[in-house]
């Protein structure tokens, strides 16, 4: 029985994993302690979930429960990170490094430290989606003290090359701070062999709950920070704040089912995903975004040529898809990410990002190839760009009249 | 299961059954990202929307003045970090007994160039009237005095002190969060700028506030990125816990007077009852929150006789939860002139919904016969 509509936008947000909200709900009930609190059971309650939770989640991505700072979320980790780490070390130098495809989140934030007198590069990308290292490399200044790149792009899937970027980073003594949220429980992560010093982590992307994220904050060697939030010393002093028990719990089984399952799950998502690609690049004209292979098995990126994206996303609105990510979905702009690809404003418009995760079904990926094929018909027969492509035009030599 | 009475709502409330079940199918089918275009996203942005005008109905100001955030501290950094960031270095004024997530986000812009000013308090705890105007007269640009003390439960003038503020030139904010959904919290009438509130201090769920703040004040935002909340406070709203918030704001203020007059009498009850076992309560002469009681027993450590009483099945503080793992004694007291030796001996009772007569009756038999324990080792010793 398909429910309509079919989500096909877990890189927006997951939903939550049944087995994460059963382990939510007494922390919302009985055990409702604030974990701060030192004088009696109901704290003590709280405290030992949260510090259970922390060994979870430190244990997805090999690092010790001691290098995990609770956040907000994802966003507040980037924003902690990057200013925090700029404004530490900012007497050896106050040049920092990105890319032009990184999630809002730190794209913003380094705006923010230009404000405050830093200087940013903000590197292209490839048309596969991905950095190449001799460029960086070639970025690199004697000035240039933080380096963020994300290791799995939101809106393409594409993941960087975060081993190499790691050694030449920590050869150079350069903090490198990776927003890892669309990473978790899609790809494995070893900070025991990965030299990166910070790294975002977010729950609702991986089955969790919203509101509650991480920072891994490396020991050896000893990374350190200057706190955004102060107040009652929470975290060791890098972020004040009472901590949510009930959503630091939800993160902390989200990230361990991530350990438990992921092997098995995505070779399951990759080949739903290979399907749903397979069928949907019988499409004439239509372009895949960002590299295949260097990918999680999650995203699907496809441009349809001659299409209006507008009117794509209201003809299959049986699927709920994005066109973008969701925080600049908003927007009517082109996606910056597929622009920075190097895709023009046309294709970029009409690009859909299909992110399938844990529940999506075989049956719904069969739907959506099916209403995609109508619907793209359809609207194609009403274009007369396609008319005219059909009709053996290149567009590319048209005059167009202004009017 | 052992499950102690819980007198420490202060630190932490009980979620409400209702808020949970309110909150439960945005944990479930309805978890969409409320910036996605499509159906799931759309009930998500109709969920907060609902919420934010919950929450503005309750402290009385316009939903478009209330920004989300994690919480009270959030908020309180967003406030001063935020309207501090939109200005020239100037004067940044705050009460000696205010949460340290004030007093310290204040501290802090001294490495921006401000200037750091303590507003004194009397021996009561109540803002005292001539070093809060010595304090205008050096014309802060940035004042923030908490309307309900965590600790003391002392409540501030704060329409009085806010208006004088205004008049010099400064922007008011105030901390309300210990005093929603006990005292009237309203925007309008306390004439504040901007004031904080939180969801767990009022039976929400843990994780969520909001700052309420008046559009003239200039605020550059904390966190950076998806410009959720008109840009004053970036990333995937908490929606869940957003719509818990809403739903407790709107039963906090429909219960306010039926529990303040209820926990009025427990507090009452207990304070006679303090009377005859030799405690002193602080600031028992003027206007307090209902359900808060803080006092000390001369020669008895605080920490000793909070520990002898979770043993025994009670749970109370030895001081606000924030600072629970730091043994100094309270800021607060020692504001208020306390000596530290007695400061050291303070216990929190903080009373709430779910709190009875028998609680309280039963609380003070077990007081009465831990501190004949107590009283009896400190004579053997002398």
């Amino acid at each position: 029985m398909l429910k309509f509509p079919i989500y096909l936008d877990y890189s927006a947000t997951t939903p939550i994993d049944p087995r994460v909200v059963e382990a939510m709900i007494p922390y919302l009930s009985e055990h409702f302690g604030n974990p701060a609190s030192r004088s009696h059971a109901y704290g003590w309650e709280a405290e030992k979930a949260v510090e259970l939770a922390r060994a979870d989640v430190a244990a997805l991505v090999n690092a010790d429960p001691k290098e995990i700072v609770w956040t907000s979320g994802a966003t507040e980790s980037d924003n902690l990170a990057i200013k925090g780490a700029a404004q530490f070390y900012q007497s050896k130098g106050k040049h920092i490094i990105t890319l032009k495809t990184e999630h809002k989140a730190v794209l913003d934030t380094c705006r923010e430290l230009e404000r405050q007198g830093f200087e940013v590069t903000y590197l292209d990308v490839q048309e596969d989606g991905l950095l190449n290292l001799d460029a960086f490399r070639a970025a690199l200044r004697d000035d240039t003290t933080v380096v963020s790149v994300m290791m799995v792009n939101n809106e393409v899937g594409v993941i960087q090359p975060i081993e190499e970027i790691g050694e030449i980073c920590r050869e150079r003594g350069i903090i490198f701070h990776v927003d890892a949220a669309q990473a978790t429980g899609k790809v494995d992560i070893d900070l025991q062999k990965l030299k990166v010093d910070l790294m975002s982590f977010s729950a609702h992307k991986t089955y969790g709950p919203k509101g509650i994220g991480a920072l891994y904050v490396r020991r050896k060697p000893r990374v350190r920070l200057i706190a955004q939030m102060h107040g009652g010393g929470h975290e060791r002093g890098m972020r004040s704040g009472t901590l949510a028990t009930h959503q630091i719990v939800g993160m902390g089984v989200a990230f361990r089912l991530a350990r438990e399952e992921m092997a098995t799950e995505n070779v399951r998502i990759g080949l739903l995903r290979d399907k749903l690609m397979n069928g949907l690049t019988d499409i004439e004209a239509t372009y895949v975004n960002g590299d295949i292979a260097k990918r999680v098995p999650h995203n699907l990126n496809i441009s349809f040529a001659y299409v209006e994206g507008e009117s794509l996303i209201m003809a299959i609105k049986d699927v709920a898809v994005s066109s973008g990510s969701a925080c600049t979905s908003a927007s009517l702009e082109p996606s910056y990410v597929l622009r920075a690809l190097g895709r023009n404003d046309e294709l970029a418009h009409s690009s859909i990002r299909f992110s399938i995760g844990r529940f999506t079904t075989e049956e719904e990926v069969d739907y959506t190839i099916d209403l995609l094929h109508r619907k793209i018909s359809k609207l194609r027969e009403l274009s007369p760009l396609w008319e005219m492509v059909q009709e053996g035009v290149d567009l590319n030599t048209v005059q167009w009249a202004a009017h | 299961m052992f499950a102690p009475v819980y007198l420490d709502h202060n630190a932490t409330s009980p979620l409400d059954p209702a808020v949970r079940e309110a909150m439960l199918p945005y944990l479930g089918a309805r978890f969409g990202n409320a910036s996605s275009r499509h159906e799931y996203g759309r009930h998500a942005r109709a969920a907060i929307d609902a919420a934010r005008g919950q929450v503005a109905a309750a402290v009385g100001a316009h939903p478009t003045e209330v920004i989300f955030t994690s919480g009270g501290s959030e908020a309180n950094n967003l406030f001063i970090k935020g309207a501090a960031a939109m200005r020239k270095p100037g004067r940044v004024a705050v009460s000696a007994i205010e949460h340290p997530c004030v007093r310290e986000a204040a501290r802090r812009l001294a490495r921006q160039g401000w200037a750091f000013d303590e507003i004194g308090v009397d021996s009561q705890g109540v803002v005292d009237g001539a070093d809060f105007s010595a304090k205008l007269s050096a014309a802060p640009t940035l004042v923030s005095i908490m309307l309900a003390n965590n600790e003391t439960g002392v409540l501030q003038d704060i329409a009085t002190l806010a208006a004088e503020a205004r008049r010099r030139g400064a922007w008011f904010h105030t901390d309300a969060v210990q005093a929603l959904g006990k005292v009237p919290v309203d925007f309008r009438r306390l004439g504040v700028n901007a004031l904080t509130v939180s969801a767990h201090k009022i039976y929400g769920p843990i994780g969520v506030g909001a700052l309420v703040v008046d559009k003239r004040v200039e605020l550059a935002p904390l966190i950076d990125g998806g410009g959720q909340e008109r840009g004053l406070r970036s990333g995937t709203e908490n929606l869940a816990a957003i719509v818990g918030f809403g739903l407790a704001c709107e039963l906090a203020e429909s219960r306010r007077e039926a529990d303040a007059t209820r926990l009025a009498q427990l507090k009452a009850q207990l304070e006679h009852g303090l009377g005859g076992l030799g405690a002193i309560v602080f600031s028992a002469d003027v206007p307090r929150l209902a359900g808060t009681s803080f006092f000390a027993f001369p020669g008895i450590d605080g920490e000793t006789l909070v520990g002898k009483l979770d043993r025994a099945g009670f749970a109370c503080a030895s001081g606000s939860a924030c600072s629970s793992a730091n043994p100094e004694p309270s800021k607060t007291l020692l504001a208020m002139g306390v000596a530290p030796e007695v400061a050291r001996g303070a216990i929190r009772v903080s009373v709430g919904r779910a709190t009875t007569q028998e609680d309280v009756n039963r609380f003070q038999v077990v007081l009465s016969e831990e501190l004949n324990k107590l009283r009896g080792l400190t004579a053997m010793a002398s």
